[in-house]
This record gives structure tokens, sequence and C-alpha cells, in this order.
């Protein structure tokens, strides 16, 4: 449950070695949390995460088996957390950026971007959604993107998936109204993450640790969408309203 | 039957708000049924919603409210009365102070119900003679967690499990409690002031046991900790007579105002709060005997305020309530000093003796101090301060009021309720399936 402070006591991470979703929870006072799962396939960088949680005393940390993929196994995955207590805070994490170039020479790249960041999004959302409704209470954390703003020639395959999980975003947290429960949509700029290293860096460029801090903080104020950094949301405004000849000339 | 509908409730701090679905109840029947047809979120009773943290309320669950059970009789040959748990203090003062009785513990609003009284096990200025409401509730019936009901008294450890046990043995359905004898509906009220916190509570230590009611107010913002010292007793009618009071058994308190419904955040906030502390301070005088006021303005001032919990603005506030043993008196001072520390503006500090503990093994008075202070929720660096404050306070042996509590740890409250064993045993006799949650019991792991 959370406190009368709006403090977490457990959090559940689809997605679990998100850098984004760890450096939120690391912003939590620690000594409130009693459980965090860190749902993801089982990997070595999902061990260290649980570790790095760990090492932080951080209590009730564990590693849960979740592929986004494999859609018809999220419900009772999502159940089982459920059942292990109240969830006050889910973090919609995964989320694969892919290579434009690849994925126009070949589909099955795109759809298997398609695959991870919009149906299974779609799917666990849903099944979230459902538990979150059932408690009467909880924040699901979905982690969008500027990219789904308005496409772009160079990355416009992770662009629509994160503009159809934007959209499908938006509409959940509408089907949650009155329930208790509700959707905070975040779409962060370029953030420096092993998602990103290989790319050069945008104009207003984040870290991990910016993001969560906006997460935070806006989970606490009951808010349903942020920027981050906050600043981006008039840029993307202004990016939105440009006649299209002056927008694709933009450097990309 | 009367439907469900889904509702959003919260404490009287208005945080952390959850939707449950609310069924009014009707009958005992009725509740033992939704007792029985309870899905895996369970069921909570809920009153008049005075709790100020999440202890009437359960998130998904069924919450049953209490307040449409609203009857009551005085017995004036055995003083007693006999109320459904849905009665206010309230509507039972309204009949029975014209009548020559008061309630043997009131507590600082009587806009509470008899289950919420008992479920919280409230305590009020008599504290350190009378003890609390449950040492004056003769017999209650409760549904139990399989919907059966069951007529218990102070000899079945099941009362002392359900006394102070925050509504998580059963739904009390009606109680008798001893009223007392009173010869007019006026106090009379002798006050003093002290010059800082040393002074206040050496005054309290040294006279309080002479009267049936005491409490002070402290000026959180002074860094002195000067006080207001009131004390009473109930009047009798040569002392109204000679006042010249035409009416001393009238008692018919009325709102004088309604707070906004919006108030902007801060609107509370260090400076408005000292300047009402220096007039409320100034407003008393140094030494005054005797004087005499009405039940409803020595007992139950904020009550003339509507919904007064809105000035806190849409943040919330919440109130911080602990009790420490004598011995560790000394916490009151630090509490103080931490919160002036923070910047934290609190009009309502409330510094009161207790006496004994109950049976009861979740009550929370004790002898000692207990200090109550009211908080808006948005104050930066505040929980960490509680934080800091819960672990003075546990290590010395005291606690926080869960009907005040919307913040403390599973641990600090498992530390600090040494009883807690005790009771689950009896809870989960009481309650196999554990079928009755709160928020509150989420929250705390009880």
């Amino acid at each position: 449950m959370l406190d009368a402070l709006g403090e977490p006591q457990s959090v559940l991470v689809l997605g679990g070695t998100s850098e984004i979703a760890l450096a939120t929870i690391k912003e939590m006072p620690r000594h409130r949390l009693s459980r965090v799962l860190l749902a993801g396939r089982p990997s070595e960088s999902l061990d260290s995460a649980v570790a790095q949680l760990q090492a932080l005393n951080i209590a009730g940390v564990e590693a849960i088996e979740f592929d986004a993929k494999n859609t018809e196994t999220h419900g009772g995955i999502i159940d089982t957390a459920f059942d292990g207590s109240d969830i006050d805070i889910v973090i919609l994490a995964f989320g694969l950026l892919g290579d434009q170039m690849t994925a126009e020479e070949d589909p099955s790249h795109a759809v298997e971007i398609a695959t991870v960041n919009y149906t299974g999004s779609v799917s666990a959302g849903l099944h979230v959604a459902r538990r979150l409704k059932n408690q009467g209470h909880g924040a699901l954390v979905v982690l969008s993107s500027v990219a789904g703003d308005r496409a772009r020639r160079t990355n416009f395959v992770y662009g629509s998936t994160k503009a159809g999980l934007d959209a499908f975003a938006q509409g959940l947290d509408a089907a949650l109204a009155g329930t208790g429960a509700h959707v905070l949509i975040v779409r962060p700029g370029f953030v420096r993450t092993r998602m990103t290293s290989h790319l050069p860096e945008a104009p207003m460029t984040t870290n991990p640790e910016d993001v969560a801090k906006i997460i935070v903080t806006a989970l606490k104020k009951g808010k349903s969408t942020v920027y981050a950094p906050g600043p981006l949301r008039f840029v993307m405004a202004g990016l939105k309203a440009l006649p299209k000849p002056i927008f694709r000339k933009l450097p990309n | 039957m009367s439907e469900a509908v889904a509702t959003q409730l919260s404490g009287w701090g208005r945080t952390m708000p959850t939707v449950a679905q609310l069924v009014e109840a009707n009958s005992p029947g009725q509740i033992a049924e939704l007792v029985q047809q309870a899905n895996s979120r369970g069921v909570l009773a809920r009153g008049l919603g005075r709790s100020y943290g999440d202890a009437a309320q359960s998130g998904g669950a069924t919450v049953i409210d209490m307040t449409t059970m609203t009857d009551f009789s005085l017995n004036p040959d055995n003083m007693s009365v006999t109320a459904n748990a849905g009665a206010s203090i309230d509507s039972i003062l309204r009949e029975i102070v014209p009548r020559g009785f008061f309630v043997p513990v009131s507590a600082g609003t009587r806009i509470i119900t008899v289950g919420g009284a008992i479920a919280a096990d409230i305590h009020g200025k008599n504290h350190h003679r009378d003890g609390s409401f449950g040492a004056h509730v003769t017999e209650l019936t409760l549904i139990d967690g399989l919907g059966a009901q069951h007529t218990l008294t102070s000899k079945d450890p099941k009362f002392w499990a359900t006394v102070g046990g925050m509504g998580l043995t059963g739904v009390i359905t009606s109680a008798t409690f001893t009223v007392i004898p009173i010869a007019s509906s006026y106090i009379t009220v002798d006050t003093e002031r002290g010059n800082d916190l040393d002074d206040v509570m050496s005054r309290m230590f040294a006279r309080d046991h002479e009267y049936r009611y005491t409490v002070a107010w402290i000026d959180s913002v002074s860094s002195s900790g000067r006080g207001v010292i009131t004390r009473g007793d109930h009047a009798t009618i040569q002392q109204c007579n000679l006042d010249g009071i035409k009416d001393p058994e009238a008692y018919d308190p009325k709102n004088i105002a309604t707070a906004p419904a919006l108030v902007p955040t801060g609107a509370l906030n260090k400076w408005t709060v000292r300047a009402f502390n220096e007039g409320w301070y100034r407003k008393h005088p140094k030494e005054r005997i005797g004087e005499l006021q009405r039940i409803s303005a020595f007992f139950h001032p904020l009550d003339g305020v509507q919904e007064w919990n809105r000035i806190y603005g849409p943040s919330g506030f919440l109130q911080y309530q602990f009790q420490v043993p004598d011995a560790a008196g000394y916490l009151v001072g630090m509490a103080l000093s931490k919160l002036r520390e923070i910047g934290a503006p609190s009009f309502l500090t409330v510094l009161k003796r207790f006496g004994p503990g109950n049976r009861a093994p979740l009550s929370f008075p004790q002898s000692g101090w207990t200090l109550a202070v009211d908080l808006p929720a948005g104050i930066p660096g505040l929980g960490r301060a509680l934080d800091q404050l819960d672990a003075l306070i546990s290590a010395e042996g005291g606690r926080l009021y869960l009907a005040k509590d919307s913040r403390q740890s599973p641990t600090n409250f498992a530390r600090t309720y040494p009883r807690l064993g005790e009771w689950r045993e009896i809870r989960d006799t009481m309650d196999p399936n554990r079928v009755f949650a709160s928020d509150l019991s989420r929250r705390l792991k009880i």
C-alpha cells in the first residue's frame, strides 16, 4: 500500500533489466520497499539487476521469468505476482529499439520490434490493469517515447510501435477511471542507456536517473503524462506542428 | 439487499484513497451474508470515516457502510446505552445529555460511531482516570469471519481482541456501554498557561490527577513549546445558577461554519500557523478558575466547522500521535523541535497524560504522555523526520495510534505492539479465512 506520503511498498517491473526502471526504484525510499519483482528473460543481466538492488538493502527483491513475446504466459505470471501481495506500482519497461535499416530490409525484424513493443505491452498492460482494478488502487507506468509523437525517417518502425503503445496507454487510463488505478505515460527523449549507447546523442539528452526523478514526482502528483526532460513537451508540440517539408529537412 | 457501488474512500486526512465496493448495512443477517459471500479482497466495516489514515478503507473489498444502522436506547436505571454500531456519538449525546447523562469517554470529535469507538478503542481527556472507551463497554455483538453472530462480554478474550482491533476481528453490529450521570450540560473549566514546554509538562504532572478532564494545547511554532492547559469537570446546577445560566441542561451544538471546498495547497503554512498560534495563546488568560463552557465547546471545538479537513488542500494531511512512558517524556520536546526544524506547521498540537492501558492487545494508550500533531502531507523531509521519530519512540517503548497512523512501517508497528502475536492467535479463531482486511492491515501486515 502507498502510505500517506505516497511512498510505495511493492513494485513490479516488466522488463526487469531496464535502466530507467531500476533508477526509478532507487529513487524511492528504500526502507519502505518490501517487495520488488523484476520480471524478464532469465539472464545474467537480470541476476545482476537483482543483486544491484539487494546491495542497496532493498528488501524482497526477486527475479521472475517473463517474456514479452510469450503473450499467452502473461496472465499467469501477472496473477502470481499480484496473488503474493498488492502491488502499488507496475512499470512496463520492456522494449526493443532494433535497427531501422535492418527492419526495412528484413520485415521479420520489424515484426519482432512490433511484437515486443506493442503486442507484448498490450497483452501485459491489460492483465496488469485487470489486477489493479481488482485491488482498487495502484499505478501502471508505461515507458513510451517521444519517437511516437511524430514518425521520423530514421526510426519510424520503433516510433510507430511507441505511437501505438502510447495510444493504447491513453485509452487504458480512460478505462481505469473510477477504479482507483491509473496509468502514467512517460515520454522520454534520448536517454543514455545500453539501448542507445551506439547512437549519437540528440539535443536534450538525459540519464536514466533524471527520468527516474521525473517518474517518481509524477506518480506522487498523480499525473497521467510526463515528458523527460519536462520541456520536451513544448519541443515536441512544435515539431508536431511543423509542415512536412520543413520537418523532413531537419537533421535526424 | 442494497447494491454495491464502486466508491473512492479515504480517511479524514484525505491521503491515499482507494476504491471499494460500498454497501449500506441494513441488518445483521445481510452483513453475515456479505461476509459469507466475500471475494478475495475481503470485507470491512466503515463508520463516519474520522480515522485519519487508511483504517476504514479497503481497496477492492466490500466495505459496509454502518452509518445506516443508527438505533440506540438509553437505559437510565442501570445507566447504560445500547446502540447499533452505526449510531453516532453525536446523536447519542443529543438524546442523553438533556436527560442528565454523558458518554464515559469522548474523543476530540463526536462525529464517530459506536462501532468505530470500540474498534479504535478511543480515548479522551479523562484517560488518566477513566481509561479508554473499551473499558466501559459491557457487551458487544459481532459477526465473525464465518458469518456467525456472537455476543461477547469482557470475560471473553475475543471481546478484547475486538476492542482496539480496528475492525479486523469481525463486524461489530451493536454494543452496550455505561454512561455517567451529569447535573448540567456545562463544564467548569480551569485554564492556565505554561511559559515553555517544561513548565506545561510539570504543571500537568503535578495536578492533572485532581481533574476528571485535562488536556494541553502546545504552540508548536514557538521554540519555547509554551502552551495552554485546560482542565475541567461537569458543572453542578448550583455552579450554573451562580453564573446566571438559564438552560443548564440544554444541549444543541450547531455548525458554525463549513470549510470551503477548494483550498490551495500551502494555505496552511508556517506564517499562517504562527499567527494563529500567537492569537490562540494570547486569547487565554494566564490563569482562570471555574469558567463555564458548553460540553461541545470543551470537548469538540472543531466539530463546529464542518469538513475542516479541507483546509489542508488537495494533498491532504496526516496526524502523528504517539505515546511514550513518563521516563521518555523528553521525546515530546524532541518531536516538536524536529518538526520545527523541517518547518512543519501544526496548529492542532495536543498533549495529554495517559493512565494505565487495558487488556486489549492492540489498544493504544499506556501510562505516560501522548502528543498529537497535525501535519500537511506535502512538507519536504516529513517522511524522513517521522521515521527518525518512530525509531526514537519505539526504542523507549512508545508507539503510534492506529486510528491516526498512515505511514509507519510494518516493522515499526510489530516492534511497538508486542502483544500482536497474542492478538493474531485470537483473530485466527474469529476469522480463520482472513476475510476482514483494510488498507491499514495490508500496509502494516497485521
